[in-house]
């Protein structure tokens, strides 16, 4: 029997997206970290609303980072430690193909989670309402951005004992821009200025990735796999 | 036509070739930096605003320069030896890494000492520095990913691919003076139309960018000669090599 390439993405999807819910920690556990972290802030530098909404998009931005980053490490390792991913290498269909069905599930429960709690963490920090949409959407399009930077750290790293460290130290230096530019369109849209600009260039980042990402990912895997 | 290329993908050939260039390039490094040395620090006039402290850039500069150089020719390296699986030039990677970190490091530490008496600061979080320290970084990434695996042959293939991968940041670093609002000064020299720097001064940074190549090139035979050598450990060459 063979499966076009359509039907096998969403299998593939349907899968990761199953296998997650079977597993809702793994689903909370980075939602709880961004809460927890984002609430640290506040505690340890004891501001003044005001002077909290100054600091707002940073600690949203660095703190979505580091979440994504948690949950980075299970994107290729669970099932390169059982076998799977062998087994999808081999099944005929293109590695390429599935690297992208993996992350874009991957995205669906770990960036697009952190866009929908975004509003509770933003309430917290005082950010006003009005500048919820352009936050939500530059953390829509930073997360996606992350997720194939991630998708390309995950599979250079699969194999290694203490890949979790140096994932981080791989995938966060590329991640710089998205920081700058995500922070810098909440902030905009805090201060009611033009927004336009840093979301362009996210989008930007966001295509550029989509785009290439996936061919370094594929290689990073044959790489880490043969 | 070709076959000097072919030969370069040859370990014992490529040992013979750096073991050949690297005094010659030690030699002329010497002269253009000492050239460089004494014709800027000594000869050529004071800055009208930045006084006696602009002469940092006589180092900063060119080590600033090289740091991107030199991860050029490392990701270069690093796509030639993943497309064609080349060995050396795994080895040619290995062996630029660590070079292209200490000229970062350079970089970053006599930009910030000029900084001190310029800027009123030793850092500031401008595009420029931030990316330089970011391209820091990389460097600081691609090696560790080479020696965390165990197998060393898969080891240089993930950190080729990081090093592939990073180079978007080479452009970033270059160009963030024009894209961004930067305290850091523009480009003086390479630009459309004339330098904006008087020869007296333009000389020598010329002259001690072109001995920081020479260096680098001359380094980089030593350390590849050592990273051929260890590679190539098992090969009946290398022991009538190091007789």
């Amino acid at each position: 029997m063979t499966v076009g390439a359509w039907e096998a993405f969403f299998l593939v999807v349907h899968r990761e997206l199953c296998l997650s819910f079977r597993r809702p920690e793994q689903l909370f556990q980075p939602l709880v970290f961004f809460l927890i972290v984002t609430t640290l802030f506040p505690l340890g530098l004891s501001l003044q609303l005001s002077a909290l909404r100054d600091i707002a998009p940073g600690v949203l931005w660095v703190a979505a980072l580091l979440s994504s980053l948690l949950s980075l490490d299970s994107l290729f390792k669970s099932d390169a430690d059982d076998g799977t991913l062998e087994q999808l290498a081999l099944s005929g269909q293109g590695l390429t193909l599935i690297v992208v069905a993996k992350t874009c599930a991957h995205w669906l429960v770990t960036g697009l989670a952190l866009v929908i709690v975004s509003p509770i963490v933003g309430t917290a920090l005082s950010i006003p309402t009005h500048a919820f949409a352009t936050m939500m959407l530059s953390l829509a399009l930073g997360t996606l951005t992350l997720s194939w930077l991630g998708a390309i750290g995950a599979g250079l790293t699969i194999g290694l004992r203490r890949g979790n460290v140096l994932l981080s130290l791989i995938v966060l230096p590329l991640a710089t821009p998205l920081l700058i530019f995500g922070a810098a369109a909440t902030d905009r849209a805090i201060s009611e200025t033009s927004t336009a600009g840093a979301v362009y260039f996210l989008a930007a980042l966001c295509v550029f990735t989509c785009t290439l990402a996936p061919w370094a990912a594929t290689a990073a895997l044959r790489i880490t796999l043969e | 036509m070709w076959t000097w290329f072919y030969k370069l993908a040859s370990p014992p050939y490529v040992y013979g070739v750096a073991a050949a260039f690297a005094p010659w390039l030690f030699g002329f490094a010497a002269l253009a930096i000492g050239y460089g040395l004494v014709a800027g620090l000594g000869i050529a006039p004071a800055d009208y605003q930045q006084g006696e402290a602009f002469r940092m850039i006589y180092v900063h500069v060119p080590s600033a320069l090289l740091s991107l150089t030199v991860y050029t020719v490392m990701a270069v390296a690093s796509g030639i030896a993943l497309i064609w699986r080349i060995k050396v030039g795994h080895a040619v990677a290995a062996a630029s890494a660590p070079i292209g970190a200490s000229f970062a490091i350079l970089a970053l530490i006599t930009g910030s000492l000029w900084g001190k008496p310029m800027w009123g600061t030793y850092w500031a979080w401008d595009p420029r520095l931030t990316s330089e320290l970011i391209l820091l970084f990389l460097y600081v990434g691609v090696m560790s990913l080479r020696s965390a695996f165990e197998d060393p042959l898969r080891g240089d293939r993930a950190a080729a691919l990081l090093a592939v991968v990073g180079v978007v940041n080479v452009p970033i670093v270059h160009f963030s003076v024009v894209w961004w609002n930067s305290l850091h000064q523009g480009a003086t020299i390479v630009k459309l139309g004339a330098p904006s720097m008087p020869g007296s001064m333009l000389w020598p940074l010329l002259s001690m960018w072109l001995g920081f190549m020479l260096f680098f090139g001359a380094v980089l035979c030593m350390r590849l000669q050592a990273e051929v050598l260890n590679r190539e450990r098992q090969a009946s060459w290398v022991r009538e090599a190091i007789k």
